[in-house]
């Protein structure tokens, strides 16, 4: 075993182990805010293991728009909804924890057997290692040529979808005709449209 | 210098000692989590962050695939990258509807996001 062998060992269950524990402390901590910072640590992880599968574009991918978009957009999302409530109790929460729990093992289950016991072809074809950038290039304008622009339509579409959901200013008067325009379905006019009365 | 040396004659293409099957079980490990935290979250935001750590398990499926298996054409990496690209418009527009709910409901409890509940 060279040292770079075991380096790359090391490198990967200190990953593994910073994405396991980091992803069951998003879903188990009680703080949101915990859970988001470890969130952003899980996917700094996820593209250390990118680096360590050679593939560098994606990994700074990951780190650009998960950690820079994603994870800020989720930080943003927590500060303006961030409401300390106290969650109403529901009966047999626990029950229906331990169930969905012994579902997941099953499927954790179900996806180890297949990947321990599928045959895989390895050793593969030769990877291309850092020359996998030009390569992705390459394809982007050649064979994935439609999908490329179809996810600029995309991107373009979820910015207008999500500015539109999230705005709040109504614009009361029409841009041609000069005329009041309600927009009372999209958008909140005094009070919150569907307010549960029941449990308050 | 030695170390050196063999730093640089190892043939930095193939894969290295780690198996294929380390990453696809951290992947599934990971995906499992995703869905266990899907359904039991109660906070909305926290629904979102558990489909981005779904997202990931597969991102890595897809990068270890390319990796290994598919050679000079690394066709899963590109798929990774349209992944990202669609999982960064899905944050975009599910935080968007997540705060058009809070003004209307005034809560982000999941539970009491039930007008649609038969």
């Amino acid at each position: 075993m060279t040292i770079a062998n075991s380096t790359e060992l090391i490198c990967f269950f200190v990953l593994a182990s910073v994405v396991v524990v980091g992803s069951l402390g998003v879903v188990l901590l009680e703080n949101i805010v915990y859970s988001a910072f470890l969130l952003g640590g899980v996917f700094m992880a996820v593209a250390g293991l990118y680096l360590l599968l050679n593939a560098s574009f994606v990994a700074a991918a990951q780190v650009l728009v998960y950690v820079g978009a994603v994870n800020v957009l989720i930080l943003f999302a927590i500060m303006l909804v961030n409401k300390r409530e106290a969650l109403k109790p529901i009966e047999g929460l626990q029950v229906r924890r331990l169930i969905s729990g012994f579902v997941c093992a099953g499927l954790l289950a179900l996806l180890m057997r297949v990947a321990l016991i599928t045959p895989w072809e390895v050793p593969g074809p030769t990877s291309i290692g850092e020359e996998a950038t030009i390569r992705i290039g390459e394809h982007l304008f050649t064979d994935y040529l439609l999908p490329f622009e179809l996810a600029s339509v995309l991107l373009l579409m979820a910015m207008i979808g999500a500015i539109v959901l999230a705005r709040r200013d109504v614009i009361s008067s029409d841009v041609g005709t000069g005329r009041e325009v309600t927009q009372e379905l999209i958008e909140k006019t005094q009070e919150p449209l569907l307010v549960d009365k029941s449990s308050t | 210098m030695i170390l050196t040396s063999t730093i640089l004659t190892m043939p930095n293409s193939s894969p290295g000692l780690v198996p294929l099957q380390a990453y696809l079980v951290l992947a599934a490990i990971l995906f499992c989590i995703g869905v266990w935290g899907l359904i039991n979250s109660r906070n909305a935001v926290r629904v979102l962050m558990s489909i981005e750590l779904m997202l990931n398990a597969v991102n890595i499926n897809l990068m270890a695939f390319s990796s290994y298996l598919d050679g000079s054409l690394i066709r899963g990496q590109v798929f990774a990258v349209f992944v990202i690209t669609v999982a960064a418009a899905e944050a975009a527009v599910g935080l968007a509807i997540l705060l058009s709910l809070y003004r209307n409901r005034v809560t982000v409890d999941m539970e009491r996001f039930n007008l649609l509940r038969w």
